[in-house]
């Protein structure tokens, strides 16, 4: 029960952050929202016991992220530009891509429902066999580098044409003499 | 730089905690929770917190971008490499139980490659695109 609570006060505080992100015009304050949001979804995926992808919430959402932001910031500006109070257009697509994704979400099984698809598919064979047929004890480590051994593969690459986009859009980290002419 | 003497100081303590803390997440991710991923994010945390305080030159002095640029493709090039040694070996592409008598070993060495080629191209990613949005 007390973990229901933590989950509706987690969720309510993100809730808050969220709108004040919305709110905020000066946007080193929003890109410091935005770190405590991340640093609140981490401390809910613990509350559902997924340590790893909380681990990753931390590091990446509430750090790497967020100075990546700064960063951009200390090359452009830190204030919003303000903007026409209410945009028709823009509220009609917000609200029928939200009206989409909440139909959508009746169709999912309840939270914690055994006979979720998740459950009920190759799930069970990892949590039983996989002490014996890959061997580490932690079983998230034996689907994501053996099981599922392509798929890391792939993300690993995606993360690599990451970081050579990133290199082909704003060169290599050596624009010292450029930034001074601005 | 002079007035940040109390976060200098900080960071240096914490420095080396965090990369050790990295590599604990790196090589203990088939018993704890981590993994290649998060130990890689975890090092460049540290670098990058170095880089925050002491200057992104400084930093560059520690690690260069060229050497970073050589460390991201090398990781993707140790994951890959080991689904091909798992071929030459008998295997299929990213079948590690072939790599040692004991298929059990085999996973274990397999999964400690893979790994490690994640952690050393996230790391090495990461700490390129910091130096490419605050160089």
């Amino acid at each position: 029960m007390s973990e229901v609570l933590i989950n509706q006060i987690l969720l309510a505080f993100m809730l808050v952050i969220a709108i004040g992100v919305l709110y905020q015009r000066n946007l080193f304050a929003a890109a410091m929202l935005m770190s405590i949001y991340s640093l609140l979804a981490a401390a809910l995926f613990v509350v559902l016991d997924a340590v790893d992808v909380a681990f990753t919430e931390a590091a990446v959402g509430a750090g790497i992220s967020i100075i990546l932001a700064l960063g951009t910031l200390a090359l452009t500006c830190g204030e919003q530009k303000p903007r026409p109070v209410l945009a028709t257009g823009p509220l009609l697509v917000v609200l029928l891509t939200g009206g989409m994704l909440i139909y959508g979400t009746l169709d999912m099984p309840y939270y914690g429902d055994p006979e979720a698809a998740a459950h009920t598919g190759v799930a069970s064979r990892y949590l039983q066999d996989s002490a014996n047929e890959v061997g580490p004890p932690n079983v998230v480590t034996s689907v994501l580098a053996s099981y599922r051994g392509y798929d890391t593969l792939g993300e690993t690459v995606v993360i690599f044409a990451a970081g050579i986009g990133v290199f082909a859009l704003m060169g290599r980290g050596r624009r010292k003499a450029t930034r001074k002419v601005k | 730089m002079q007035h940040h003497i109390v976060l200098q100081v900080v960071a240096k303590v914490l420095l080396p905690l965090i990369l050790l803390y990295a590599l604990y997440v790196q090589f203990h991710g088939d018993f704890g929770p981590g993994g290649g991923f998060q130990a890689g994010v975890l090092f460049a945390v540290g670098l990058i917190l170095y880089g925050l305080i002491y200057g992104v030159d400084t930093l560059q002095r520690v690690i260069s971008p060229d050497v970073l640029r050589t460390l991201m493709a090398s990781g993707v090039l140790l994951y890959a490499g080991v689904g091909v040694l798992g071929i030459f070996m008998g295997g299929q592409y990213l079948d590690y139980g072939v790599l040692a008598q004991d298929p059990l070993q085999g996973q274990h060495w397999g999964i400690f490659f893979v790994e490690l080629g994640v952690g050393i191209t996230v790391a090495s990613v990461m700490t390129s695109l910091f130096y490419a949005f605050a160089g």
